[in-house]
């Protein structure tokens, strides 16, 4: 027996950015579902059991579980419904508009949800060895950083009992010092960058703190161990090389990527919806619409946000482009927006002439003073100067420009 | 002896070095405002830091719940306070924000936790 149910809005995904949207399509009068398979709402906060969430949306320094309870319980205050356990295989898209959702849940069997919008808020999966093709042998105690977190902070288990870590990231050095509270020692974390990727703050409490050596511009360019991880070999490079001669051994039982996210769009792809090789998120519109009429995306699968405070607020923004949309809203006349001198990407992909817009990139190059510029029809109308860009930071701006394509370049005034 | 430290006040990250002033405090330099004197001045005479972990539970859906402190705890405690807690076992249900543990160690500071057992 099939349930069949009927909403204005679903919503895939109750992270930072599903339950934001959740909570603003309710609060303004849309029946809302919001799926997560995990059984607690809050996505990968719930595992993030460190401070340092929260300063922008909630103006307060939360850990990540602190930010899921209360962006979940503000989503239910506002009435939108959780269906937790529950994973969404299939969408398909009906002859009058509206979308099917086929749920798989172990509490109610499959069921259908038919919605008449769509909020992708997927989020996100983690690169591993296999993705930046680390050689060496196939031992059991290779984990990405984001499962290693899990197994400590929800499973109650410990990974190993010596790590080396891949990637300075925020995660990878948040993950260092976990581990070293959980009496695990961190041998090393190696970066092939000249400069440590995530902030200084986490450089400081997460590494010096415990006196873990960072090793800049080096690459782990083996794994060895047969049935366990019995060490890694790291070496220097040089113009991006590693130089086998002077490569050493670091003997150590675990070891943990953090080395990059990619935005998790199967269930996008199924749709239809038409994807941006820059972000690996969709191509969306100024009200985060992607190409599919009815389909929205917003958080870390529509691009990789440097904090959850920043999901939070574009999901928010996805349900005010889901309200416009429903009350029947003209589908924006769409000017391009393109990305040029140092910048990996825009979001959004179009825009309509004037109407305020926020944009968001991510910067290619690091430098401590640079002028953002946007030039339409040849000339430049707008510029603004910013301060300490970085790659791990992204840039946000709110932009109203007339009719024609816009093109941003970024560029160092050093 | 002179110390190199990185400060953390704002993201300019002013590298600072600060020497024994022979008063029982700190000469800094370095630092592009006043903030860094007093950044470095704390971290050198008594850092500290907000501590997170998860305890025991007897919640089936919540085995092991988050703890942090609520406000920034003598550095060198950590070690204590988490092999205390990695003792417990807790009772649920818990309320986020519920105390732990009143007073650490006559420090002012006390454990909350950071999730509901239930939600």
């Amino acid at each position: 027996m099939i349930n069949l149910q009927t909403c204005d809005v679903a919503v895939i995904g109750a992270g930072a950015a599903g339950l934001a949207a959740g909570a603003e399509c309710a609060a303004r009068g849309l029946s809302t579902v919001i799926i997560d398979r995990e059984p607690l709402a809050g996505g990968i906060l719930r595992q993030c059991i460190h401070n340092g969430f929260g300063v922008q949306y909630f103006k307060e320094e939360l850990t990540g579980p602190e930010y899921a309870v209360r962006i979940t319980e503000a989503a239910l205050a506002a009435g939108a419904e959780l269906k937790l356990d529950a994973t969404v295989s299939e969408i398909k898209r009906l002859p009058d508009g509206a979308f099917e959702l086929l749920i798989l849940s172990a509490k109610d069997g499959v069921s259908r949800l038919t919605a008449r919008a769509v909020l992708l808020a997927m989020g996100c999966r983690e690169r591993n060895r296999g993705n930046i093709a680390t050689p060496g042998t196939r031992p059991a105690g290779v984990f990405t950083a984001g499962a290693a977190q899990r197994l400590l902070n929800m499973e109650g288990m410990l990974p190993g009992t010596s790590a080396v870590i891949v990637g300075s990231g925020d995660i990878g050095l948040i993950m260092a010092r976990r581990l070293t509270w959980c009496g695990i020692p961190v041998k090393a974390v190696v970066e092939i960058m000249p400069e440590p990727s995530g902030l200084p703050r986490n450089v400081v409490q997460c590494l010096h703190d415990f006196d873990i050596p960072l090793y800049l511009e080096h690459a782990v360019t083996n794994i060895f161990g047969r049935e366990r991880v019995e060490g890694v070999e790291a070496a220097p490079l040089k113009n991006g090389v590693p130089q086998p001669d002077q490569a050493f051994r670091i003997d150590c039982d675990t070891v943990l990527f953090s080395v990059g996210l990619l935005p998790e769009n199967e269930l996008s792809c199924k749709l239809g919806v038409e994807i941006n090789p820059a972000t690996g998120g969709a191509i969306v519109d100024e009200t985060l619409q992607t190409g599919v009429p009815g389909v929205f995306a917003g958080g870390n699968v529509l691009h990789v946000h440097d904090l959850a405070d920043f999901a939070s607020a574009e999901g928010k923004r996805a349900a005010n482009g889901i309200v416009r949309y429903l009350n029947g809203g003209q589908k924006p006349s769409g000017c391009r927006v393109t990305a040029g001198a140092n910048l990996k990407y825009a979001v959004p992909n179009s825009f309509s002439p004037g109407t305020k817009t926020e944009f968001s990139f991510r910067p290619l190059i690091a430098c401590d003073r640079a002028v953002l510029e946007a030039e339409q029809n040849g000339s430049v109308i707008w510029r603004k100067d910013l301060k300490f860009i970085r790659p791990a930071e992204m840039l946000n701006i709110e932009l109203e420009a007339g009719a024609g394509e816009l093109l941003f370049n970024l560029r160092s005034k050093e | 002896m002179k110390k190199s430290l990185i400060c953390l006040s704002c993201p300019v990250g002013c590298r600072l070095e600060a020497v024994p002033d022979g008063k029982n405090d700190w000469e800094v330099s370095g630092n592009q405002c006043p903030r860094g004197v007093v950044y470095a001045r704390n971290e050198l005479t008594d850092p500290r830091r907000i501590v997170t972990a998860v305890v025991r539970s007897d919640s089936e859906l919540l085995p092991f719940i988050p703890v942090r402190t609520d406000r920034p705890l003598p550095r060198r405690m950590a070690a204590r306070l988490l092999n205390e807690l990695y003792r417990m076992q807790i009772k649920t249900p818990v309320k986020c924000g519920e105390v732990l543990i009143k007073d650490f160690d006559q420090t002012g500071v006390n454990i909350v936790f950071s999730s509901n057992s239930n939600n």
